[in-house]
């Protein structure tokens, strides 16, 4: 037992360990904040029950003074609740769920005012002759209550209760938000952690010139590399499967594919974002520069890699650059795993592929490490 | 094996970094058990001299002995027989002492028992268990000089080891390494800003600035090359400043 308490490799992994656990942000933000983004996340876009639009109404009505002239404002005084230039409406479907409409009646000003500061997403102009729609078709909520509104001018609050025998609720495991969310969070906390916890440590020992100071002794490089590498790979299991136990209680997640194929993957990830770590940290000394390289290397694959939204928006020539990204390489497979049932034969490619670039990128990175 | 005159050995080494040339052709000798001081203001190039020396820089010209070999062949051996301690070098800070000094002693694979010795060498015993952030500035310079000398090195080098200190701690770095001289006849090379630290500790005095030695000695012997009464004297004379200029 002394002989492996004493040994370099040991002692290196505790020392990187215990500066991880002491540090109770470190546990926070690697641990606690991902639950809250997942919970928070899961919560906000799988909830069910009412859907609420919020309108501006501005009539232009000649030679009248009242609402009631028209086919919008009398539907909606017949089934809504009118108070103070406000008028609500509730749309009921026992499928769809409940859309709960707000119109608030006022001036053109007054209605910009209101679509700038985000409060309404639509301007509906009540006419004497007709209903006009003023909205931008770029933006899927507006859209989504112009479709809604102009029915309703149309046909009346009926009409969202029609043909409910045609709709059927999905309810299979994996069609959930929170579903395609918990992979990609899973995928996105391996590349956080390595990249702050492996590149931004040898920065900041380097910056310290502890990192010189322990080359000037038989210290083996390679052990003090492979250490920071299993001490944050050991935190990163722990903070996974933290997550995962929290979305199977919560949210009821559970794995529909192959466990192997998982831990496999889970693997290539850490050594694809390991390698990767090792060799953007490779050279400067200075944390302020290393803060922007790692930012330079993180942000654009979390936006662009489909962690909390598909990334299939971007254009299409994008696509087949964005999924060859280590991150979404990572998430994408998860989601298979999680979501699709796949096994070993369906991920082997991209954690073959994972850990080709960890290995790549950690033999270049240790070529050109500056020790010094 | 005939001993060799000269555990250190450095030959007309220059060094240059972009262009300026820090290091310009220096020689410079240490015996066995000989305690010598490098003196000279910032920007001397005194530490780079001293990390050429330590392997940590490599030298553009000139060669560097240690006990008859060089880095370029014999690392692990020298990385062994040497000691040393690096100006404002920062350990890990969530580390207790007693885990940063077990960390180090592990690269040499020695065990708790040497730890405990060093401890007690250093007097830091009561500080065992306290974070690295937690100690003093004296306190951190014993525990960087603990770690200079677990593996019971031949050569220690230190950089500037008390810089920043009050008298009394300094006074106690001091007083470690002459227990050092007294039980295990180990060689020092220091690099100060401190008069006093060259005078109480050190056999011979080297002067260095602009990257050239100005003079070398006994106190006596360069105090007398231009009859100055002290050593303030003779490097306001040498280089025309004051040394903490």
């Amino acid at each position: 037992m002394n002989r492996i308490t004493n040994h370099q490799l040991y002692r290196l992994i505790a020392a990187h360990l215990a500066e991880i656990v002491r540090e109770p942000a470190v546990l926070f933000w690697g641990i606690v904040f991902p639950i809250l983004m997942a919970w928070g996340l899961g919560i906000a876009f799988t909830q069910k029950g009412e859907v609420h639009f919020r309108m501006a109404l501005v009539k232009t009505i000649t030679g009248q003074d009242t609402i009631k002239e028209t086919k919008l404002a009398s539907y909606l005084a017949a089934n809504g609740v009118i108070k103070d230039s406000t008028y609500s409406m509730l749309l009921k479907n026992e499928k769809l769920g409940d859309v709960n409409l707000t119109f608030f009646e006022t001036s053109w000003t007054n209605a910009f005012t209101m679509l700038k500061q985000g409060k309404i997403s639509l301007i509906v102009e009540d006419r004497t002759t007709d209903t006009k729609y003023h909205f931008d078709p770029a933006n899927a909520e507006a859209k989504t209550a112009y479709q809604l509104i102009s029915n309703l001018s149309s046909y009346g609050p009926g009409f969202y209760n029609d043909n409910q025998s045609s709709i059927e609720p999905l309810t299979l495991k994996g069609t959930r938000y929170v579903d395609f969310l918990i992979p990609g969070l899973l995928a996105m906390g391996i590349m956080m952690s390595c990249s702050w916890g492996i590149s931004y440590t040898i920065i900041d020992r380097r910056s310290k010139k502890l990192l010189r100071r322990m080359v000037a002794t038989p210290m083996r490089k390679s052990n003090f590399l492979l250490a920071l590498i299993i001490a944050r790979f050991s935190m990163n299991v722990a903070e996974a499967a933290l997550l995962f136990l929290f979305a199977w209680l919560y949210f009821g997640t559970t794995i529909q594919g192959s466990w192997p194929a998982l831990i496999a993957l889970f693997l290539a990830g850490n050594i694809a974002f390991s390698g990767i770590s090792i060799l953007i940290s490779s050279h400067t000394a200075n944390p302020e520069i290393g803060n922007g390289i790692i930012n330079a290397l993180v942000t654009p694959m979390m936006v662009v890699s489909g962690i909390f939204f598909s990334y299939h928006n971007f254009p299409d020539w994008t696509i087949p650059i964005i999924q060859y990204l280590p991150l979404t390489m990572i998430a994408d497979s998860f989601r298979s795993i999680f979501n699709e049932g796949a096994g070993f034969m369906d991920v082997w490619r991209e954690a073959l592929v994972l850990t080709s670039i960890g290995t790549v990128s950690f033999i270049i990175g240790l070529k050109i490490f500056k020790w010094y | 094996m005939a001993e060799l005159e000269y555990i250190v050995d450095v030959r007309h080494v220059k060094k240059s970094f972009k262009d300026v040339q820090a290091v310009k052709g220096v020689s410079l000798t240490i015996r066995q058990g000989e305690f010598l001081a490098l003196l000279g203001p910032n920007g001397a190039g005194k530490t780079t001299l001293v990390e050429m020396i330590e392997g940590i820089q490599h030298p553009d010209e000139g060669e560097i002995f240690i006990e008859g070999k060089q880095w370029k062949n014999h690392q692990h051996e020298l990385h062994q027989m040497i000691g040393l301690s690096l100006q404002e070098t920062r350990f890990m800070d969530k580390l207790t002492a007693y885990e940063t000094m077990r960390l180090f002693a592990s690269f040499y694979k020695l065990d708790s028992h040497r730890v405990d010795e060093v401890f007690k060498l250093i007097g830091l015993e009561e500080k065992k268990k306290s974070f690295v952030n937690n100690l003093s500035g004296g306190q951190r310079q014993r525990l960087a000089l603990g770690v200079a000398v677990l593996n019971k090195p031949k050569i220690l080098l230190l950089d500037e080891p008390t810089t920043g200190l009050d008298p009394n701690a300094r006074h106690e770095i001091w007083n470690i390494l002459l227990d050092l001289k007294k039980e295990h006849n180990t060689s020092l090379l220091l690099t100060s800003h401190y008069m006093e630290e060259a005078e109480f500790l050190c056999d011979r005095i080297v002067i260095m600035d602009q990257g050239t030695i100005l003079a070398g000695g006994t106190l006596e012997e360069i105090l007398k090359l231009g009859g100055h009464h002290s050593l303030d004297e003779l490097f306001i004379n040498l280089t025309g400043r004051h040394i903490y200029e």
